[in-house]
C-alpha cells in the first residue's frame, strides 16, 4: 500500500447537494445518499475535474489519512473531521503552487493527443502532499555523476531522504524542488519538476528514499543547484505530483519504454520496481533509449548488466564516433516486428519520455509500424490512451 | 460542424460552435446583439454597469476551463454560445426513437414542439433578470451584490444559448421568436413573460433568495430534462447551462440559510427564546422565522405551478418523441419508453384528495414535480439543522402541494399548508398566517438598505461561511463605480 494518502472529501456543512460534481466526475467516483455527497477514495484519481464546477467551495477539502474514510462513515457526517495529527499539509490542492504544476504536467503530457489516464492496474497515487506553503525538507544522501567525466554532459544521480516524513511516491510521479534564493523579480523560485528514478519502496528497498536523475543545464538555476549539492545538504521538496504516468502492477503487463537522456528516470524506476515485484519475465519490458554518445547515456553501465530477460535494451547513439548516427525511431523501425507484436498485444503499455523533439519521429515510426499490420495508429493510440496504456511526458 | 472545448473569440460572440464559419447564423446573432445590449443597458442601473464585478467567465467548456474569475464590467461580460462537448455516437435515450442516433438537425415532425419548448425556456431567462433589476440598490453586502450580478449575467447567457438554437435551427420563425424574447417583459400588461412566476415582482432580497432556491430549481429540473433530449444541440446546450445553474441554487440556499442564521444569532444574543415573538424579533433588525416561512410558502407554491398539469398529453408527446426526458433519465432503470408503466398522481374526487394510477407516459410532469419536491426539501432540512443547533424549537416546512395553487388539479380547491381542503371563508381567515401580507412586505422593505463596505453585512443576514473563489469575506467582490 502506498500510504498515507491525501483523501478528497466534501464539506457537508457547505455542500448544497446540487450533484454537479457527481455529474462531472468522469469515473463515477462521487456518489450521494439522502444526506451527503461523498468521494470514493478507492476510485478518485485526483483529476480535479470536480473542483471548479462546484458552486459552493465545499469540494476542495483534503485530509491526509493512514486509512481512508469509508463511504459509510462519510454518509453519516454532519461536519468534516479534523485533520489527524500528521506532519503534513492538508490544505487546498489548488493553492498557489499546484495550479502551475498541474499546467506543467498537462503540457508535458499533451503529446499523448488527449487526456491521459492511469493504467487500470496502477496503484493509487498520492498527490500534492506538500506544497509551496508547506514543503518537506529532504536531506541529500548522495550525489553521483552518471556520465563519464570526459563527457560534456553532466548528469547526476541524486538521492534524497525525507527524515521519517511520509513521502509516498510512485514510479512515474514527479517531485518539485525549490531552489533557494530569489529570482529576477525578487520572488522565491517556483518548484521545478523532476521525475523520480527510484521505485516506490525506495532507492534502497524499504528505506523510502528517492532518487532523481538531473542534467546540468547551462544557466539553469535549479539544475545547477541540485547538481552542486553535497551529502547532508537540505532541500525543500513539494509533491508528489502526477496521477497518470504510472506503471501497471499486473504481472502480465508489458512495457514498451522509449526515452532519451534524463527521460530514462521513470523507466529506471519502472524497471527496478518490476524487478522487485514481478522479477524477470520474457518480453515483459522493452526499452529504446537514445543519447548522443555512450558516455552521455545515464545509467549506461548498470543498464548493460541487466539481463535481457528482465529488460530488452536497445541503446542507440546519434553522435557515436564508431557507428552510424541512429535515433530511437530508427531502431524501432529496425525492430518493427517486435514493436508490432507489442502494439497488437492488449497488455502492452507504452511510455515515451524525453525531449519534445523526439515525439514526431517516434509517432511516425509507430504509425508506419502499425500500418505494417494494417493498423490505424491514431485510432490505436487513442484507444490505448483511453485504456491508460499510452503515456507521453516530454519537455 | 466541428465543436471543440476551446472557446473561439474570432467573432464578437465567444463560442465553441464554429460561428466564424457559419456566416448566416453569425449574421443573425450579430443583428440580434445590439438589441440585447440595449435591453441590458436599460435594465440594470447605470452605476452598476460601470462597476467592476468579480465574475467568473467560461474560457472553455471542459471542467477546468469554465471558471475563470476576474473583474469585469457587466456590459463587457463575454456572453457567448457554449455547448458541452459532443458525445460521439450519442443515441436518443428515451421514447419511441430510443437507440437511434441523436438528431443533429431538427426532426421535421417535431419542429413546432421543439421550438415551443426552447422559446418557453428562453423566455424565463431574461424574465428573472427583469424581476431582479433593482435589487442591487439594496444589496446587503458586496458579496451578495456580486452573486446577484453573476446570476444575472448567466441568465443573460442562457438567453443567448436559446437564441442561438432558435436562429441556427428554426430559420425565419426562429429569428422572430428570438426578437420576441426581448420584446416581452416581466410584469408588462401588453407583453408579459410567458410563465406566471416570472411576472411576479422580486421586491426584496429574501424574495430573491427564495426565488433562486425554489424557482431557479424548477429551471434546473427543466434543463435536466431537456439535457436528455434526442435533439443533440439542445442537450449539449442544456448540459452546459446546468453547471451554471448550480451556482444559482447555491446563492438561494446559502442566502436563505444566512438570513435564518442572522435571526437565530440575534435572538440568542437578545435572549429571545420564542421564535413566534414576532414584534420583539423584528425590533432586532432581523426577519422573524414565521415570516421566512410565509415567504417560503409563497415561492414554493409559485414554483410548483411551473410544472404544469399533472396529467399532460403534451408532456407525454414530448417524451415519446424523444424531445424532453425525465430528471436523471440516464440513472433511471426502466425501459425508457414507459409503454406499460403507471404512475401515481393526486387528483380531487368528491371533495377529497385521492391518489390515482395513470399511464406513466402522461404523468411525466408529475414525476418531475415529485423529483423537484424531493430536491427542494433537502435545503429546508439543512436550514432546520441550523435552527436546532441554535437551540430553537421551530421547523421550516414545505407546504402540502395542494396549498395555494393556480395550475393543476388543486387550482380548483382551497387547502391549508397541511393539505386539508378548506372553505373559502377558512382560506380568507387563514391566508395572512400562511402567505406574506402587505405589512410583512413593508417590514422586510424597511430592512433593505444597501451595505457596500467590503466585509460588512446588513443586520438581517449573516456573513457567508466561504467566499467566492476561496476569497476571504472582506474581499472587494464589486468595485463600485461612484459617479
Amino acid at each position: 500500500m502506498n500510504q498515507p494518502i491525501k483523501q478528497h472529501l466534501i464539506d457537508p456543512e457547505i455542500c448544497i447537494r446540487c450533484y454537479t460534481c457527481e455529474n462531472t466526475c468522469p469515473i463515477q467516483a462521487i456518489e450521494h445518499n439522502e444526506d451527503n455527497v461523498v468521494v470514493d477514495a478507492s476510485k478518485c484519481n485526483f483529476c480535479m475535474d470536480c473542483i471548479p464546477v462546484c458552486p459552493t467551495g465545499s469540494i476542495d477539502e483534503w485530509r491526509v489519512v493512514q486509512t481512508p474514510y469509508s463511504l459509510e462513515s462519510q454518509f453519516e457526517w454532519e461536519e468534516l473531521p479534523e485533520q489527524e495529527a500528521l506532519s503534513v499539509d492538508a490544505t487546498s490542492n489548488e493553492s498557489v503552487d499546484d495550479d502551475p504544476i498541474a499546467a506543467l504536467l498537462a503540457e508535458a503530457h499533451k503529446g499523448a493527443g488527449g487526456k491521459a489516464h492511469a493504467p487500470i492496474t496502477a496503484s493509487k497515487p498520492t498527490i500534492n502532499l506538500y506544497n509551496l506553503i508547506n514543503p518537506v525538507e529532504a536531506v541529500v544522501q548522495g550525489n553521483y555523476r552518471l556520465t563519464d567525466s570526459t563527457s560534456d554532459t553532466d548528469v547526476r544521480h541524486i538521492i534524497l531522504d525525507f527524515q521519517g516524513h511520509p513521502f509516498p511516491v510512485l514510479e512515474g510521479q514527479s517531485i518539485g524542488v525549490i531552489a533557494p534564493g530569489l529570482d529576477d523579480n525578487q520572488s522565491a523560485h517556483l518548484p521545478r519538476l523532476y521525475s523520480v528514478s527510484s521505485p516506490r519502496d525506495g532507492e534502497r528497498p524499504g528505506f523510502h528514499n528517492v532518487s532523481l536523475t538531473v542534467k546540468r543545464d547551462e544557466g539553469g538555476v535549479c539544475s545547477n543547484y541540485l547538481c552542486d549539492l553535497s551529502k547532508g545538504d537540505n532541500v525543500s521538496v513539494t509533491g508528489p505530483f502526477g496521477s497518470t504516468f504510472l506503471m501497471p502492477t499486473a504481472p502480465d503487463a508489458r512495457l514498451l519504454m522509449i526515452c532519451t537522456g534524463t527521460g530514462s528516470a521513470p523507466m529506471r524506476a519502472f524497471t527496478m520496481a518490476r524487478e522487485r515485484t514481478v522479477g524477470a519475465q520474457e518480453g515483459g519490458m522493452v526499452m529504446f533509449f537514445g543519447a548522443r554518445t555512450p558516455d552521455a547515456l545515464p545509467y549506461f553501465g548498470p543498464l548493460k548488466k541487466l539481463p535481457d530477460k528482465l529488460l530488452q535494451k536497445h541503446l542507440v547513439f546519434s553522435r557515436c564516433a564508431t557507428a552510424e548516427k541512429e535515433y530511437v525511431q530508427d531502431r524501432m523501425r529496425a525492430e518493427s516486428q517486435l514493436v508490432a507484436s507489442m502494439l497488437q498485444d492488449n497488455n502492452t503499455h507504452i511510455y515515451i519520455c524525453g525531449l519534445r523533439d523526439m515525439e514526431q519521429g517516434v509517432e511516425d515510426a509507430l504509425h508506419s509500424i502499425a500500418q505494417s499490420f494494417g493498423g490505424d495508429w491514431l485510432k490505436l493510440r487513442n484507444d490505448m490512451r483511453e485504456a491508460g496504456r499510452y503515456h507521453v511526458e516530454t519537455y | 460542424m466541428a465543436s471543440t472545448l476551446d472557446v473561439s473569440y474570432d467573432t464578437r460572440i465567444p463560442n465553441n460552435v464554429g460561428l466564424g464559419q457559419d456566416r448566416k447564423v453569425l449574421k443573425a446573432l450579430e443583428k440580434w446583439h445590439p438589441g440585447y445590449i440595449d435591453w441590458w443597458n436599460k435594465l440594470i442601473p447605470q452605476n452598476f454597469q460601470n462597476s467592476m464585478v468579480y465574475l467568473r467567465t467560461a474560457v472553455s467548456v471542459d471542467p477546468k476551463g469554465w471558471t475563470k474569475f476576474d473583474y469585469v464590467k457587466m456590459p463587457e461580460y463575454r456572453w457567448g454560445v457554449l455547448l458541452a462537448p459532443q458525445v460521439e455516437e450519442r443515441t436518443i435515450p428515451f421514447g419511441e426513437h430510443k437507440g437511434k442516433p441523436a438528431w443533429q438537425e431538427v426532426p421535421g415532425e417535431y419542429r413546432n414542439m421543439l421550438k415551443r419548448l426552447i422559446v418557453i425556456q428562453g423566455d424565463t431567462e431574461p424574465g428573472s433578470v427583469e424581476q431582479q433589476r433593482f435589487l442591487g440598490l439594496t444589496a446587503p453586502s458586496l458579496y451578495d451584490l456580486r452573486n446577484l450580478f453573476q446570476v444575472n449575467v448567466e441568465e443573460g447567457r442562457h438567453l443567448w444559448a436559446m437564441v442561438y438554437l432558435l436562429q441556427k435551427y428554426f430559420g425565419k420563425d426562429g429569428r422572430e421568436e428570438a426578437d420576441d424574447l426581448l420584446r416581452r417583459s416581466s410584469g408588462s400588461d401588453e407583453a408579459p413573460r410567458m410563465l406566471g412566476a416570472f411576472n411576479e415582482e422580486t421586491p426584496d432580497w429574501l424574495s430573491f433568495f427564495m426565488f433562486t432556491y425554489f424557482t431557479d430549481r424548477d429551471g434546473k429540473m427543466q434543463l435536466e430534462s431537456l439535457a436528455q433530449s434526442g435533439f443533440d444541440p439542445l442537450s449539449r446546450t442544456c448540459r452546459f447551462m446546468i453547471t451554471e445553474e448550480a451556482h444559482h441554487m447555491f446563492v438561494g440556499e446559502t442566502g436563505v440559510g444566512r438570513v435564518v442564521q442572522a435571526t437565530l444569532d440575534a435572538m440568542n444574543k437578545a435572549g429571545i427564546s420564542d421564535p413566534n415573538d414576532i414584534a420583539n424579533v423584528r425590533d432586532l433588525g432581523v426577519i422573524d422565522l414565521p415570516t421566512i416561512q410565509k415567504k417560503l410558502n409563497l415561492h414554493y407554491t409559485l414554483s410548483l405551478d411551473l410544472f404544469g398539469q399533472e396529467v399532460s398529453t403534451n408532456a407525454a408527446n414530448a417524451f415519446n418523441a424523444g424531445i424532453k426526458g425525465r430528471f436523471m433519465e440516464h440513472r433511471i432503470k426502466d425501459d425508457h419508453q414507459l409503454t406499460n408503466d403507471s404512475y401515481t398522481v393526486k387528483n380531487i374526487a368528491d371533495g377529497k384528495i385521492v391518489e390515482e394510477e395513470v399511464p406513466a407516459l402522461t404523468a411525466v410532469n408529475m414525476r418531475l414535480r415529485d423529483d423537484y419536491i424531493r430536491d427542494a426539501s433537502g435545503g429546508v432540512g439543512r436550514w432546520n439543522k441550523a435552527i436546532k443547533k441554535a437551540g430553537f424549537d421551530f421547523q421550516l416546512t414545505v407546504p402540502h402541494e395542494a396549498f395555494h395553487r393556480q395550475i393543476g388539479v388543486f387550482a380548483s380547491i382551497k387547502a391549508d399548508p397541511n393539505g386539508n381542503i378548506i372553505t373559502n371563508d377558512q382560506w380568507e381567515a387563514g391566508k395572512n398566517e400562511w402567505l406574506p401580507t402587505l405589512e410583512d412586505g413593508t417590514f422586510i422593505q424597511s430592512l433593505m438598505k444597501p451595505c457596500y463596505e467590503p466585509g460588512q453585512y446588513a443586520s438581517w443576514i449573516a456573513a457567508p461561511k466561504v467566499g467566492i473563489d476561496n476569497k476571504p469575506g472582506d474581499f472587494e467582490f464589486v468595485k463600485l463605480h461612484m459617479a
